[in-house]
């Protein structure tokens, strides 16, 4: 349903993605994985049409993303980002409600219809909000935020989910929450997911395939088991991993061994 | 309007849980009736109210036959209250409908409670732009809001570029934004004052800090029309506004065409704010204090936010003109002094609590 082809992206002279490909499926979840400033970010921007790529085209459902009006990209395609600050005292149902935007009939004014509220309301209770509908976004804690911020995405009933370190600020337990929606949504063949993340473990735990990528370039994609290498990993990171299986889910688990120097 | 917001300040966000945490069609259509019976009131009660205090009755009577009867007020009463009082109120509404509506979009827009007019440097330029039409083409009416228009726009324009750095925007960088281009606008205008002759000085210094006094009825017409039709059309973006509030990306990304709102808001707003102040200088504080008096009270959609801002703004210019040109009678302070009286420390409140 989307599809990224041969995307090359230029800061000024600097390359930031040189020639990466990336079919992006129903039902699938994929990790981007990479050390910092590897352009993975960079990459997800340009999937939704945020930047626009330097040579190659992102397709959705066939035509070039350039095609289409704002408004119908940002009713296949959502993004998760790591919430801003809320400045304004805006509540979390107005806040999800957002997500509704693009599905509007006029989309710069207007009311929300009976529908929209429901969606809303839907994935309030999905993201175990509901009872926080009435509250103000700053009152929230971290873990809230960040699912309401996923609410708002699941509230476009967008079918490309995409998003950028979403865990990056949350305790264990709610990164797992947060992950865990995504791939439900993904098992009923709902979304297909693309996410960043610098936790390989939970990569490994969650997504059917891994992009690794280093400056700019893919250096491999594919199932975790096949990427998610020692050998590989330490190319890419440039520090010794140790690799095994995990004694639960049997996924790759990944520990960085780091070599003290006396 | 009071009431409620002493109610939001003591309950805070508890006392929206009622309305499951949205604003409704009905609830802008009902505070916007609200404001509007209010704001019709307060036309109605300041214009008995000036130098020369004018009988109720017959004054009401003369207001309500729309000045075809004099209703027994003498020829002076008659003249006082349909040629000098009247349009100075109706000019005292549309600028501070539209300084309100212009400061809540500016908020929205750059993401900032404490973005307002007079405080970003757009009332300078637009001050700016007025003096050099009066110096340069005073001959020509037009030239005033034409000029003040170009003025409020371009002031816009660099304070949006100044305030963006690589890092995006902090409001404080907007704030320093616009004191640099404020302070370098009041230089400016010094600059064009001395090219003034030394009687027009004084009542330029009077209509700098805002004064409804010296208002023609065309310059008064285009403010009314431009207060109602831009307060419209800001209305009418104020779903993408709502999106814009929590960030340009945020906005991109839900389906906003960032770049031709942003484009539409800051042309409708320097509109707003040059229109105001062609006709009675820089009123400041108006965009400050208001639309966050509304919020206060009716919460952050702009859907409702900007029209109540613009009705409850117009309300409270035709006040505090109504006190301006009454608490030292026979004599007159600028308007602009007693909102910012109210609105400096209103800021700094806000400032403090971040």
């Amino acid at each position: 349903m989307l599809q990224a082809e041969n995307i090359t992206i230029k800061y000024g002279s600097r390359l930031a993605v040189s020639d990466v490909s990336l079919n992006v499926r129903p039902g699938e979840i994929i990790a981007i994985l990479g050390p910092n400033g590897a352009g993975k970010s960079t990459l997800l921007r340009a999937l939704n049409g945020g930047l626009k790529p330097s040579s190659g085209q992102v397709l959705l459902e066939g035509h070039s993303l350039n095609q289409y009006p704002r408004r119908v990209i940002s009713r296949h395609i959502a993004v998760v980002a790591q919430e801003g600050d809320v400045r304004f005292p805006v509540t979390v149902l107005e806040f999800v409600l957002g997500g509704r935007y693009a599905s509007a009939s006029t989309g710069a004014w207007g009311w929300e219809t009976d529908r929209d509220i429901k969606v809303a309301h839907d994935v309030l209770r999905e993201t175990e909000l509901s009872e926080l509908s009435g509250r103000l976004m700053n009152e929230l804690s971290g873990g809230e935020r960040q699912r309401a911020v996923l609410a708002r995405a699941l509230a476009t009933e967008a079918t490309v989910l995409l998003l950028d370190e979403p865990t990056a600020n949350l305790d264990l337990a709610h990164q797992a929450v947060i992950l865990g929606l995504v791939r439900q949504r993904s098992d009923l063949n709902e979304v297909a997911a693309v996410v960043v993340t610098h936790d390989i473990n939970l990569a490994a735990q969650f997504s059917n395939h891994v992009l690794l990528m280093k400056n700019g370039h893919a250096v491999a994609f594919g199932h975790p088991a096949e990427v998610l290498t020692p050998k590989l990993l330490r190319e890419v990171f440039d520090v010794r991993i140790l690799v095994d299986a995990h004694p639960i889910t049997g996924v790759p688990r990944i520990t960085p061994v780091h070599e003290v120097r006396r | 309007m009071k009431a409620n917001t002493e109610a939001a300040l003591e309950h805070g966000p508890k006392a929206r849980d009622l309305n499951d945490g949205r604003v409704t069609l009905r609830q802008t259509l009902a505070a916007c009736s609200l404001l509007l019976v209010a704001l019709l009131a307060a036309i109605l009660v300041t214009s008995l109210f000036g130098s020369e205090r004018l009988p109720t009755r017959a004054s009401i009577c003369a207001i309500a036959s729309l000045g075809q009867s004099a209703c027994g007020l003498t020829p002076d009463q008659y003249a006082i209250l349909l040629e000098i009082r009247l349009p100075r109120i109706f000019l005292a509404a549309a600028v501070g409908a539209s300084l309100a509506a212009a400061g809540a979009s500016y908020q929205a827009l750059l993401r900032n409670p404490l973005a307002e007019p007079y405080l970003l440097g757009v009332s300078n330029g637009a001050a700016v732009g007025t003096m050099i039409a009066l110096v340069f083409f005073g001959a020509w009416e037009w030239s005033r809001p034409l000029m003040a228009f170009t003025g409020a726009l371009g002031a816009t324009f660099v304070v949006y570029r100044l305030a963006h750095g690589r890092a995006g925007a902090s409001p404080e960088r907007l704030i320093l934004a616009g004191v640099i281009v404020t302070t370098f606008l009041s230089s400016a205008i010094v600059f064009v004052t001395t090219l003034m002759d030394a009687t027009r000085i004084r009542s330029f210094t009077f209509w700098l800090l805002g004064d409804l006094s010296g208002s023609t009825t065309r310059l008064l017409t285009l403010a009314i029309i431009v207060a109602i039709l831009g307060t419209a059309v800001l209305a009418a973006n104020a779903r993408s506004l709502n999106l814009l509030m929590l960030g340009e990306r945020d906005a991109f990304d839900l389906g906003v065409e960032v770049a031709r709102v942003r484009l539409i808001v800051f042309f409708v707003a320097s509109l707003l704010v040059g229109s105001s102040v062609a006709s009675s200088g820089s009123v400041g504080y108006v965009g400050l204090v208001v639309p966050h008096l509304v919020r206060l009270s009716l919460g952050s959609d702009n859907r409702i936010t900007v029209p109540a801002a613009a009705l409850a703004g117009a309300l409270f210019v035709v006040v505090a003109d109504t006190v301006a040109r009454t608490i030292i009678a026979p004599r007159e302070l600028p308007v602009g002094a007693i909102t910012a009286l109210i609105g400096a420390p209103l800021f700094v409140y806000l400032l403090k609590r971040g």
